[in-house]
């Protein structure tokens, strides 16, 4: 993640983000699984699947023994495998709520695209697809002879055109559809991280022993918290969330701190900057938020004031 | 100064979320049933109280990482409360006891449109191979061995009541047979996609290779014994393939006439009963594998195999027209 600058991240995520209207009518945030997850959840996927017939082929004729007496063997493996084939994943996803062991692997989840019960039918239809998605152009390619003997070059151009479409269909649209999602009415997205972070403002008398609550060591006037808005005061919160061992960490304390100083033109001496920090932004949310209660919401420091 | 409201909210509901938070752990970890029936009842009740906290926290809280918290841990718990849930066994009881036949059922025009383009097919192969031989090369081409113009009455005749020895090689072929026809079935269902154009050429195709069949047999007098051949496993199979044929013009449908809604939604919602459709037709294949792979390889008697065509017939008829008919009039209420 450091490779990336927070803000490009934020951009690339901002395009994938969808509200999705529960039944109870409350909009739940969810970030659309990125391509390159679910070609790998798919992967794995697959190769759990090639793991399982395989395993079963062996053990069973290890079990049978000699080769002549296995003879219910081959239709068994050949159904086997098929109902592998086609019903892996709607298996698990609707055992698992959404998810198969590739999915869960990777943290991505099928959701209803309305925001409604993921249905039965829903986990049928997208999956159905991949029979025609995946393994008709496959077998086709690998093995025209026994699907169409001497099929023309021409086919074979338009088979593999027909699979690059379809592969590279979910790139293609803005809510990275397959087909399978399309005729399902399905979404893939990430599975959220639930980790809540103690609150900047009520921080436990276990903490550093500088940030014991109580009067503030600095305050600030009416006319100095018109300043800023809801977006600076949140990027003043990623900033004090930031673990006092990353590196450069007072080196951004100290540059903010004099900006904030320098904009404010705040008088008074500044021994401790964290603690100013903290200080200011206790103040200012506690202001922001009062001005959110009658009516008032100041995005930024652009945003008129009043 | 007073205590600001966004911290005295957190206070008084964190609770909840933590609890909440650690059951959805337990399920994400050992399964929905690992919990115990008063965590489960709990539930959607903890889920919904996480919900207006939500809502609560976006208007009055400017902390981004407890609205984000709020954002991820409904997210979490929606998956567990909306994904699906029931028992797979009360799953599968629902969905051949009522739903699938019910789905037929609704789709009653589809069926009749890829009923008659596979029949069309077959008049139509048959009307020309009847008036000359040859046409049979291009309909059914010439990989049937032992089974073209160019083979003796006998020949014909025997291979309609050939026996297999080997009893493997009876399962095989049944599976083989299997898995050959329910992968066309379930690929003429999703080229409905593709606005069913495909799905009605390889209904009509379907049929020409029927008609050619059957124009060569009856030009040699062994239509009876055909029929015989055929219809034992044929009811079935024949039933199965325009079930999921329909299912890929119902696809198609959803595509192009979508109403007033948009296509997209339109095709959900058809694609939905579609698969169901698919699935109910992969099953009646792979009966039909079952019939034609052992049934048919080992009676031979005439009036057995029309009887269990009849059978087979009458069977299909009465699960798809009848079953499940209360609990369909009592959902729609």
């Amino acid at each position: 993640m450091p490779a990336m600058s927070p803000a490009l991240r934020q951009a690339e995520h901002a395009k994938l983000v969808r509200d999705i209207v529960t039944p109870e009518g409350v909009p739940i945030r969810f970030t659309l699984a990125p391509a390159g997850d679910r070609a790998a959840a798919f992967m794995l996927d697959m190769v759990i699947q090639c793991g399982v017939v395989v395993a079963v082929v062996l053990g069973l004729s290890l079990a049978v023994g000699g080769a002549d007496r296995a003879s219910w063997l081959t239709p068994f493996v050949i159904i086997l495998a098929f109902f592998i084939v086609n019903f892996y994943f709607a298996f698990f996803e609707v055992r698992w709520q959404g998810a198969t062991p590739g999915k869960r692997k990777l943290g991505l989840r099928v959701i209803d695209a309305r925001g409604g019960q993921l249905e039965t039918s829903a986990v049928l239809a997208r999956n159905l697809v991949r029979e025609l998605e995946v393994w008709t152009p496959l077998r086709f390619m690998l093995a025209k002879g026994t699907l169409w003997p001497d099929a023309p070059g021409w086919a074979l151009v338009l088979a593999i055109a027909w699979t690059l479409v379809i592969l590279l269909l979910p790139l293609l649209n803005r809510d990275r559809l397959r087909v399978g999602d399309l005729v399902g009415g399905t979404r893939v997205v990430l599975q959220p991280k639930p980790m809540l972070l103690p609150d900047l403002v009520d921080e436990p008398a276990t903490a550093a022993a500088t940030n014991v609550r109580g009067a503030p060591t600095y305050t600030f006037t009416e006319t100095q918290l018109e300043i800023y808005g809801i977006y600076e005061l949140q990027v003043l919160e990623g900033l004090l969330r930031q673990e006092p061992t990353s590196l450069g960490y007072f080196e951004s304390v100290r540059t903010v701190t004099e900006k904030i100083r320098d904009k404010l033109t705040y008088q008074g001496r500044v021994d401790d900057d964290q603690r100013f920090l903290r200080d200011f932004y206790a103040a200012l949310r506690a202001h922001l938020e009062q001005r959110i209660l009658f009516g008032q919401r100041r995005e930024d420091k652009f945003s008129d004031k009043r | 100064m007073a205590e600001m409201r966004s911290v005295e909210f957190r206070r008084e509901r964190e609770q909840t979320w933590r609890e909440l938070e650690h059951l959805i752990q337990l399920a994400d970890t050992s399964g929905l049933r690992a919990l115990a029936s008063d965590q489960l009842a709990r539930l959607p009740h903890l889920y919904r109280a996480t919900l207006s906290s939500l809502s609560v926290a976006r208007s009055i809280s400017l902390d981004r990482a407890l609205v984000e918290y709020l954002e991820s841990l409904a997210g979490r718990a929606y998956f567990v409360v909306y994904g699906t849930r029931r028992h797979l066994r009360r799953q599968l009881a629902d969905f051949f006891g009522w739903k699938l036949p019910a789905t037929v059922r609704r789709a009653k025009w589809h069926i009749a449109i890829a009923c008659a383009i596979t029949l069309a097919g077959a008049i139509a192969a048959y009307a020309l191979t009847r008036s000359d031989a040859d046409y049979y090369y291009s309909f059914v081409g010439d990989m049937a061995e032992g089974r073209t113009p160019a083979s003796s009455t006998a020949e014909l005749h025997d291979g309609l009541y050939h026996q297999e020895s080997v009893i493997g090689m009876l399962a095989t072929f049944a599976a083989a047979l299997f898995s050959h026809n329910a992968r066309i079935a379930i690929v003429a269902f999703a080229l409905g996609f593709v606005v069913g154009l495909p799905t009605l050429l390889l209904l009509f195709y379907n049929g020409l290779v029927l008609g050619a069949f059957v124009a060569l047999y009856t030009s040699r007098g062994l239509a009876v014994d055909l029929w015989g051949w055929m219809l034992p496993h044929g009811v079935t199979e024949l039933t199965a393939v325009i079930m999921c044929g329909a299912a890929g013009l119902m696809l198609g449908h959803g595509l192009v006439f979508s109403g007033a809604r948009t296509p997209l939604d339109s095709l959900r919602e058809r694609g939905r009963s579609a698969a169901v459709i698919v699935v109910g037709g992969v099953v009646m294949l792979f009966v039909a594998g079952l019939i034609e792979g052992v049934f048919r390889q080992t009676v031979t008697s005439v009036p057995a195999r029309y009887a269990v065509a009849i059978v087979t017939a009458v069977g299909w008829l009465a699960y798809y027209g009848w079953c499940g008919r209360g609990r369909d009039a009592q959902e729609r209420g």
